[in-house]
């Protein structure tokens, strides 16, 4: 990747945590550490990977993705909107009464959604339907989903595994955002679900690992699920739990908690920095 | 006047399913390793390209069904009720209901009449259920012909549907009445009487017809009307015939919680129509092993438990 593409791209990423934090305090509610940990996740989807068009979000042919970790909306509204699908400005009524931009993703309401979400397990499911109609209609589309590391734990989750590989949905890509962290503390020590490369090779994915951070290696990661054929990809991506913001990152308590005034104030200071840095650099 | 045709509802689904196979592409047939049970085989023999086996995952099926919706798919999913309504309810509920995507449930062996395995599988909740998911149209059809024209209406309509189907043969309603149109939301009149009215649903609508002849031979006379849309309900409908005889008995092989007599209940409360009013439903328990109709029978849900509940109701007028 040249120098100056990944910049562009991790302005992007860092653009999307200040979304985060901004709508997270505005509503005083919401799970600002897996939006966070998910920046470069859903930068790299909606700036390189998925074939979409925000002029024509319904348009028959593009690319689905679906937040099957729903929780992490706020991610994906500030994905959506720094491409184009609706006005930034939306971001103030995050999660208020009466706004498209519901607590977790809504189809009906928000422009860009391709499914409803937010309880876990369900969304990856949803996508495996998405990849059976385009397997039935013999069409070029392809489905991305995205999942959290706690969310594996659901039973559900492993149905969906079961279906994808039985089906040979090469035209499906699960990304699991391997940040260590859920509600009630690491996901090891919670439930310990690992070691996840093993498990859903064993049930029949091509699995890549890669950091979720880094562009460089999502490239590599994303070109070789794309070149898979007769079997569903996950990327297993190695995250940080509130990335970006010194105070959340790999702290349980900011799954889902909103930033007091000071705390906020420090957490937009970071971000402004990061930046800066990246705009100077 | 047609044949009369004894028929489980579950295999004129079946039928009916494969039948639409042909003039509707967009069709999409899932099921929970039961096909053979919900009839979904006789759709997989026709349509083997469009039918999808999830094996025994309910809860993946439903979330499968709705990402076909969202891609233009119109699918079916079917499986017992205990198991889509039941198991996979709250399923339903967020990747179906909320989203309002255009999902058929099928719920097949539903009620007592399941008989032999006995009340793990024996669904007496599933209208209660469906019918409190917003914007969930739920139906029930009474005999073959009517479960013919429900699938065809069901596959119709833009939105999503839950339809309650039974395990065993029932009897034939239809066939007397060859020209009642079926339209989701309107309720069909049977027969017309001043006495009491019985408002059925599945199953029950021929139990409350015989029920009907019964009291005619007692000189009373009922109104019969099929229910086989509880929701959205024909309200007018019911509280019409509750003005007009001032008794009405609900019949249906479900709990009383929830379903048709607290539908057609609540209609009346908010019409203000104060008919004396009495329930044949399964009382707040868990059915049991046996043979279906004996259990139809033991459960007090045949045409004289109607005719006797329908007695109560006229003596309280």
């Amino acid at each position: 990747m040249e120098q100056q593409e990944r910049k562009e791209l991790q302005k992007i990423a860092c653009q999307l945590r200040l979304d985060v934090l901004e709508q997270v305090y505005t509503a005083q509610s919401g799970h600002p550490g897996g939006a966070l940990s998910s920046a470069e996740l859903l930068t790299w989807l909606y700036w390189k990977e998925l074939r979409v068009d925000p002029s024509e979000p319904k348009k028959a042919d593009r690319d689905r993705f679906v937040l099957s970790k729903g929780h992490s909306s706020p991610g994906l509204y500030a994905a959506l909107c720094r491409r184009g699908y609706f006005d930034p400005a939306l971001l103030k009524e995050f999660r208020a009464s009466g706004s498209v931009l519901q607590g977790h993703p809504d189809m009906k309401k928000c422009p860009g959604v391709d499914m409803t979400s937010g309880s876990l397990g369900q969304g990856v499911s949803a996508a495996c339907g998405m990849a059976l109609a385009a397997k039935l209609d013999g069409a070029p589309w392809r489905v991305y989903t995205l999942l959290g590391d706690g969310e594996i734990e659901e039973g559900q989750v492993w149905e969906a595994a079961m279906f994808s590989a039985h089906q040979k949905l090469d035209n499906l890509c699960w990304i699991v955002d391997c940040n260590g962290l859920q509600i009630d503390g690491t996901v090891e020590d919670v439930a310990g679900p690992g070691p996840l490369d093993q498990k859903l090779a064993s049930f029949g994915f091509a699995v890549e690992q890669a950091d979720g951070h880094d562009f460089d290696d999502l490239e590599r990661a994303f070109a070789a699920v794309r070149a898979e054929q007769g079997r569903p990809s996950v990327i297993l991506a190695r995250t940080v739990k509130g990335k970006g913001v010194s105070f959340m990152e790999n702290q349980v308590g900011w799954h889902g908690a909103a930033p007091n005034g000071e705390q906020y104030a420090q957490a937009k200071a970071e971000l402004e920095a990061e930046m800066a840095r990246l705009e100077v650099e | 006047m047609a044949e009369a045709i004894k028929k489980a509802t579950r295999e004129s689904f079946g039928m009916a399913l494969a039948e639409l196979g042909d003039t509707h592409p967009e069709l999409v047939v899932l099921d929970a390793d039961l096909a053979k049970a919900t009839q979904t085989l006789l759709f997989k023999q026709k349509h083997p390209e469009r039918f999808f086996d999830c094996g025994i995952a309910e809860g993946n099926m439903i979330g499968v069904a709705a990402g076909l919706a969202a891609a233009g798919k119109v699918p079916v999913a079917a499986t017992f009720a205990m198991f889509s309504a039941g198991r996979a309810y709250e399923q339903i509920r967020n990747s179906v209901g909320y989203p309002h995507l255009n999902v058929k449930v099928v719920g097949t062996h539903a009620g007592v009449s399941v008989g032999e395995d006995g009340a793990s599988h024996q669904c007496l909740e599933d209208l209660a259920l469906m019918r409190a998911v917003p914007g969930m149209v739920v139906l029930c059809p009474a005999d073959h012909y009517e479960t013919v024209a429900a699938v065809k209406a069901m596959i119709d309509y833009q939105g999503p549907v839950y339809l309650r189907l039974g395990r065993l043969p029932v009897e034939s309603v239809y066939h007397n009445y060859p020209d009642m149109p079926f339209t989701i939301g309107k309720g069909n009149t049977l027969r017309q009487g001043g006495d009491v009215a019985l408002i059925a649903t599945g199953l029950e609508v021929y139990e409350a017809l015989q029920a009907a002849e019964l009291l005619a031979g007692e000189g009373i006379q009922a109104t019969v009307i099929d229910i086989h849309t509880l929701k959205p309900l024909d309200a007018e409908l019911v509280t019409e015939a509750a003005r007009a005889t001032g008794a009405v008995v609900t019949a249906e092989e479900h709990s009383r919680i929830g379903g048709l007599g607290d539908a057609v209940g609540a209609a009346l409360l908010d019409a203000g129509c104060a008919a004396a009013f009495e329930r044949v439903a399964v009382n707040d328990i868990f059915g049991h092993s046996g043979k279906g109709m004996e259990l139809v029978d033991e459960f007090g849900l045949r045409a004289k438990d109607i005719a006797a509940a329908a007695k109560r109701a006229i003596a309280r007028k």
